[in-house]
């Protein structure tokens, strides 16, 4: 089972594949639209990746909730 | 015991012999379409990768672009129009419903051969191009000609934000012949019908003629995004798999012009290598659905940015949802 930091540091490397956002800005308390500068396509995206990297679903229902680094971090945690 | 029945007898290999487009005249940029709807042309290029694009203007209607692709790629495949076996139209928008425009445009071109339209909106050409390298291997048509021809503007709302400044009009065509070594590799194609609302029409026309206003195109653009940047990327990477390619082989990426931000997505999940080709006719065409892929053909290799034999990608993505793919050897 992955650390809370291992998941981390794993979207980390993931928003910045997608949207160029330095890994080390990535951090729990971050929004993804207001500090991250990730727009709703790059979410999309970035909610693809999640479900190949952690293994877990992420209905469309569910990602409108994931505005924080945090948020997403906890829902893999719960779910995969 | 049952009569024996001959079988058809095909060409050993099938590519492409020709390819050609219609861009037609009208340029719409993206002041003029923050005319019709409220956004910036920053926003437009960013979300979509969008400049401009292209819509029919004056005496330019669906059978004249298709007409006009279709002629040069006849010309250029240099053939005899009277061998051509079959001619494969793809578009959603022919507002006639029979009889077909492939037929009137087969008579136009010079053939008696075998013609229909086909309904597999963006990823109509590469339906098409499947069809036509089975007709020519099977015997059932020496020369098979495919087009996808488009005239969106007339099926867009101008004023829905989420689709007026994607969609556009253009005509695309193709000539496949019989070859000696291979130059179309397997098809990869399938639907998904449990997502058939995704992009849609708004009403019936039977609605339409009752007194309602016309239906348009409708998208579900989140749901496409996460189709087309998920399955589709993983589809694309099975269109190599099947044709044993590798791929530092490919030299062309040719994806339906849905959106930069697709293309993008793609990209980064097949992890291609830097020199290869990628198409991003958007820019000036906007989305042309069915007319996309070989419009773009058509303007890399007129620009020099593809070289005829060179080894390309290509995969069509849309309503329905339906796709398909394959790897060509370009014209």
């Amino acid at each position: 089972m992955a650390t809370t930091e291992e998941i981390r540091a794993q979207l980390a490397e993931l928003v910045n594949d997608v949207a160029g956002t330095p890994v080390e800005d990535v951090q729990l308390d971050k929004s993804f639209v207001d500090d991250l500068d990730v727009d709703s396509l790059a979410m999309v995206e970035i909610i693809v990746g999640c479900e190949e990297k952690f293994g877990v679903t992420i209905p469309d229902e569910e990602s409108k909730n994931l505005k924080t680094v945090g948020d997403a971090v906890a829902y893999i945690e719960a779910h995969s | 015991m049952s009569a024996p029945i001959a079988a058809g007898v095909g060409a050993p290999y099938a590519r492409l012999l020709s390819v050609a487009s219609y861009v037609p005249s009208r340029v719409v940029d993206n002041a003029e379409m923050c005319t019709f709807i409220d956004s910036s042309d920053e926003w437009i290029q960013q979300r979509t990768g969008i400049a401009e694009r292209r819509w029919v203007g004056e005496g330019e209607t669906v059978e004249t672009m298709a007409l006009a692709a279709a002629r040069t790629a006849v010309e250029r495949a240099g053939i005899d129009p009277a061998d051509i076996g079959a001619v494969i139209v793809s578009t959603v928008t022919y507002f006639h419903q029979t009889p077909s425009l492939a037929a009137k445009l087969a008579y136009e071109l010079g053939t008696n051969g075998a013609a229909f339209d086909i309904s597999a909106a963006c990823a109509g050409f590469c339906y098409g191009l499947a069809q036509a390298e089975s007709l020519v291997r099977s015997g059932a048509a020496k020369y098979a000609v495919v087009i996808g021809v488009e005239e969106l503007s007339r099926f867009t709302d101008i004023h829905d934000r989420s689709t007026a400044f994607l969609f556009a009009d253009g005509a695309g065509a193709a000539v496949v012949g019989p070859s000696e070594t291979n130059g179309i590799g397997p098809v990869v194609w399938g639907s998904d019908g449990s997502q058939a609302d995704a992009i849609n029409q708004t009403s019936e026309w039977s609605e339409a003629m009752q007194g309602g206003t016309q239906p348009y195109i409708a998208m579900d653009g989140r749901a496409v995004f996460k189709w087309a940047s998920g399955f589709i990327a993983d589809a694309t990477k099975k269109v190599l798999e099947v044709a044993q390619l590798s791929p530092e082989e490919l030299d062309v990426f040719i994806p339906h012009q849905a959106n930069n931000r697709i293309t993008d997505a793609m990209l980064r999940h097949l992890k291609l290598p830097e020199n290869v080709v990628v198409a991003r006719t958007i820019k000036q065409f906007g989305n042309n659905s069915a007319a996309s892929v070989p419009m773009a053909m058509d303007q890399l290799l007129s620009t020099g940015q593809a070289k005829s034999g060179q080894t390309a990608l290509l995969i069509g993505f849309g309503a329905g949802l339906v796709y398909a793919g394959q790897v060509v050897t370009l014209p």
